[in-house]
């Protein structure tokens, strides 16, 4: 089977999945619940999930495991479950990829601040070097570590999957925009410093989830593509910014106000294109038709 | 005003911890928050006065510069780092009654949720700035909020939230607080949190950063 990376080469442009842990609470996950056991006790669930995406027209899909680190999985008390449920997690998403389309695994952050020494830079590496073999023994072709904050974390979770899986390995952060309009992690790192040490890690393709609508993805591609004129870029944009009304949060952007910025978002120097918070599968879908008609 | 304040404002300001600590690069091999605290305490300076003229100008100012995004959480976690140091030589004092917190703050994050980098960051801020702070924790209902409020009547409460999922746990909590313990203060933050949302659920402050909190404590506990 070729390689995603082998599929960019060619000059395509591919569709990843939208968001999981929204989904997962419109299907009945209660806030506090760990969303990795559904992978053991909802795992029809966590596969329609999967499904919906495949067939919204993704080329690829995540996996059930953002908060799969041993680190994470510690606040439910369910450490010595990191294989288990980051394996179950990528064998649910490549039963509904097939052989076809494309799994990633996802990998979250851990929580701990290696600058409060909350941790150590030994204990980030074994943490995700074992959720990353889990994820590649349910059948990941690449790893996704995202929505991280800190360039030393995300740095040292690159080169723990890249050393110890044959997977591809991809990492996006999460950035804000700054009062005067520079985007920059929670950490203050910004796309330009993130591009270098994330392909020296060891890191195939870059970018950034969450944190912002597609419209100010734009403005994150250009600036990496500044930067760097090749490295493969991955974008998983919200629906917006959440809105609250009557009791519960909603994303404002429609499947359609997403689609009307991706040739945009191409044109910057996107690659992959994918939802985070609040996309649906019809956002996929919408993203699919536009993607396929370039 | 005094010298050895002047220097452990920036201490704090720039999270000096001590001589020994590498950070930040242009202060290295100096006394830090921790042996300059000392040292005014042994010169017989007020505790009150290293509070108020030391500590708090510097978190004040850190607090400020966070707000215009010229630092980032990094270097506000280095000053909060220094802080702490410097309140352990003075928690006696606190005790002794030889030097006054302005007031009391609760802080959790809400039910359900279990991040606390965010709610920290607020509680490290605001004890810097001169509050006696009980920092509740994560995943805090409002049993716990209500019973920490018993123990500290007149205290304001600070609620964190990270998740859209969670945060609307906010609003029966709030409701819960205020129904327990009417004329409580309440004050909101947190990534998906905003004003718009602080006026639905009847909370009484939204701050987009730690310093906003300090803000609505000095003008409600400290005036």
């Amino acid at each position: 089977m070729s390689k995603i990376l082998d599929e960019l080469k060619k000059g395509r442009v591919l569709v990843s999945d939208g968001a999981w842990g929204t989904f997962l609470h419109k299907k009945g996950l209660k806030a506090g619940e760990c969303p990795e056991m559904w992978n053991l006790e909802h795992p029809d669930a966590v596969f329609e999930i999967a499904q919906s995406y495949i067939a919204a027209g993704a080329d690829m899909i995540e996996t059930n495991s953002f908060g799969g680190s041993r680190f994470k999985l510690a606040n439910y008390g369910l450490e010595d479950k990191v294989f288990e449920l980051n394996k179950s997690a990528a064998e649910l998403s490549r039963k509904a990829a097939g052989a076809d389309r494309f799994v990633l695994g996802s990998v979250g952050p851990t929580g701990k601040l290696l600058i409060m020494e909350e941790v150590t830079e030994d204990e980030l590496y074994d943490a995700f070097k074992q959720q990353s073999m889990a994820l590649e023994a349910g059948g990941a072709d690449a790893i996704v570590i995202e929505t991280m904050t800190d360039i030393e974390e995300a740095r040292i979770a690159v080169k723990a999957a890249s050393e110890n899986t044959a997977c591809e390995v991809f990492c996006t952060m999460t950035f804000d925009k700054t009062v005067d309009g520079q985007y920059r992690s929670m950490m203050g790192i910004s796309p330009t410093e993130m591009t270098e040490t994330l392909i020296g890690a060891g890191a195939s393709v870059i970018g950034a989830n969450c944190g912002n609508g597609i419209a100010d993805m734009i403005g994150i591609v250009k600036e990496i593509r500044e930067v760097n004129s090749s490295i493969p870029i991955l974008i998983h944009a919200n629906a917006g910014m959440p809105q609250y009304c009557d009791g519960e949060t909603t994303f404002p952007e429609t499947p359609a106000d997403m689609a009307g910025r991706v040739k945009e978002i191409i044109n910057a120097g996107a690659n992959i294109i994918g939802g985070c918070c609040g996309t649906t599968p019809d956002h996929i879908c919408k993203i699919h038709h536009v993607v396929k008609s370039l | 005003m005094n010298e050895i304040l002047t220097q452990l404002s920036d201490c704090i300001e720039f999270g000096k911890i001590n001589m020994a600590s590498p950070y930040p690069p242009q202060m290295k091999g100096q006394e830090g928050a921790d042996e300059l605290t000392a040292k005014a305490l042994a010169e017989g300076i007020n505790p009150q006065d290293v509070l108020t003229l030391g500590l708090m100008p510097g978190m004040e100012r850190i607090g400020l510069k966070f707000r215009e995004n010229k630092v980032f959480v990094p270097q506000v976690l280095m000053s909060a780092k220094a802080m702490s140091t410097a309140m352990l030589h003075l928690k006696p004092h606190f005790l002794s009654g030889a030097a006054k917190q302005k007031g009391t703050f609760i802080i959790g994050t809400v039910l359900g949720d279990l991040h606390d980098i965010g709610k920290n960051l607020v509680s490290m801020m605001v004890e810097g700035s001169g509050y006696k702070v009980i920092d509740l924790g994560t995943d805090v209902g409002s049993d716990k909020f209500i019973a920490a409020l018993k123990d500290h009547p007149g205290a304001v409460v600070g609620l964190s939230a990270l998740l859209t999922t969670t945060m609307v746990n906010m609003q029966a909590i709030t409701k819960e607080i205020k129904d327990a313990m009417p004329g409580t203060l309440i004050t909101i933050g947190g990534a998906p949190v905003n004003e718009d949302f602080c006026n639905k659920i009847g909370a009484d402050s939204y701050s987009a950063d730690p310093q906003g909190v300090v803000e609505f404590l000095n003008r409600k506990l400290a005036s």
